[in-house]
């Protein structure tokens, strides 16, 4: 408690991904400190299934993270936008068919 | 084994108040007041490292651990004064008592101390309620069976968040292996009192009721052990234990916990929001 803020800067921030139940992905719920995987796993328990929202937890370093950067915004993404071809909405669907 | 759900309902033999030899309701409910009182002074413990843990993920954590023992205690409480008979609510029983009328173990009220010594505190504390909530969802009170069934995965986070940090801290730096022993060496003095038997105990436990605690001395000690060997630390020599809290005596730090925990209630009877 003397020196939150160094204490802080040794411990690295996690990222958080939690599967809300069987058949979904896991999906990002937020951060949080820890000193190592074992302690991230187990705040991540606290802090994001108070409320019963998962079945799973993820923890991953955010420096292990590569992460695609904003400048790039333009030539990452927008390339797509009128590629309307690659979705699928030339296709009828059947009566009938839940699910799609 | 018999069981002792006839008798939770007979209100006429715990109207004698001063009977010498206790009704058996009288010591279930004397039993689970026991239980829910460790619970309630070690969860008003714990509540006070709200906002001034470490870190606030950790804040978080031992909020989570007191809120689970509350929770315990709420159940236990309420059950106590059922049996009772003497129409005392849970509030009644947590807020209108007086020390003596306490009988937690030593170990739940002693003062936090430093996260160490807090650890250190929850380690013993957690793997005895583990052993013992193991135990008791067996019993033959139906009641008693239901909240040990339902405490005992709590308990066990615990004793695992406990177990995490005692390794870290005893396997860490100098500095931290240092304080970690000077934890264990603080709270040593009340452990064996954790295992300390009465004839309470000893009629609940024939009964098929309850625990006998002395029988979880074994597997506590135990567990404590190999977590103490893998983190470098020594389980501390001690000369001198505490006793006498099941009877109503306790250290000095019990009358400044109750007050703080019971003044607002005291001082407004009957209030709600």
């Amino acid at each position: 408690m003397s020196k939150p803020a160094a204490a802080r800067k040794d411990w690295p921030l996690w990222e958080v991904f939690v599967r809300a139940r069987r058949g979904l992905s896991h999906g990002h719920v937020g951060s949080l400190h820890a000193p190592d995987a074992q302690m991230a796993l187990r705040n991540a328990r606290d802090l994001y299934t108070r409320r019963q929202e998962g079945v799973s937890i993820w923890v991953v370093e955010a420096a292990s993270i590569t992460a695609s950067s904003p400048d790039e915004k333009d030539s990452f993404f927008d390339p797509a936008g009128d590629k309307i071809y690659r979705h699928p909405t030339f296709y009828t669907i059947p009566d009938g068919v839940e699910h799609l | 084994m018999t069981t002792t759900n006839s008798q939770d309902s007979s209100p006429a033999s715990t109207g004698a108040a001063a009977t010498v030899s206790p009704t058996p309701a009288a010591e279930v409910a004397a039993y689970a007041l026991r239980l829910a009182d460790d619970a309630l002074i070690l969860a008003q413990r714990m509540g006070e490292w709200i906002a001034a843990a470490p870190q606030l993920e950790e804040d978080v954590a031992l909020a989570n651990i007191g809120l689970d023992l509350l929770g315990q205690a709420r159940s236990l409480l309420t059950y106590a004064g059922a049996v009772a008979g003497r129409g005392r609510d849970e509030d009644a029983l947590a807020y209108l008592r007086d020390e003596r009328e306490f009988t937690n173990l030593a170990l739940c009220e002693i003062g936090n101390g430093d996260f160490a010594v807090t650890m250190a505190r929850m380690l013993v504390f957690s793997a005895y309620q583990c052993e013992l909530y193991a135990r008791l969802a067996a019993s033959t009170d139906e009641t008693l069976a239901a909240i040990a069934a339902k405490a005992v995965k709590e308990v066990d986070y615990h004793r695992d968040h406990a177990t995490q940090w005692v390794l870290r801290l005893g396997d860490g730096t100098e500095e931290s292996h240092r304080r970690m022993q000077a934890g264990l060496e603080t709270i040593w003095p009340y452990v064996e009192e954790t295992f300390e038997s009465d004839e309470l105990f000893t009629s609940i436990a024939e009964r098929g009721v309850g625990v006998d605690p002395a029988e979880l001395r074994g597997p506590v000690l135990s567990y404590l052990d190999r977590v103490l060997r893998q983190a470098t630390l020594n389980r501390p020599e001690t000369s001198k234990n505490h006793t006498g809290g099941r009877r109503g005596i306790h250290t000095e730090a019990m009358g400044y916990l109750l007050a703080e925990m019971q003044h607002l209630a005291r001082s407004h009877p009957g209030a709600s929001w």
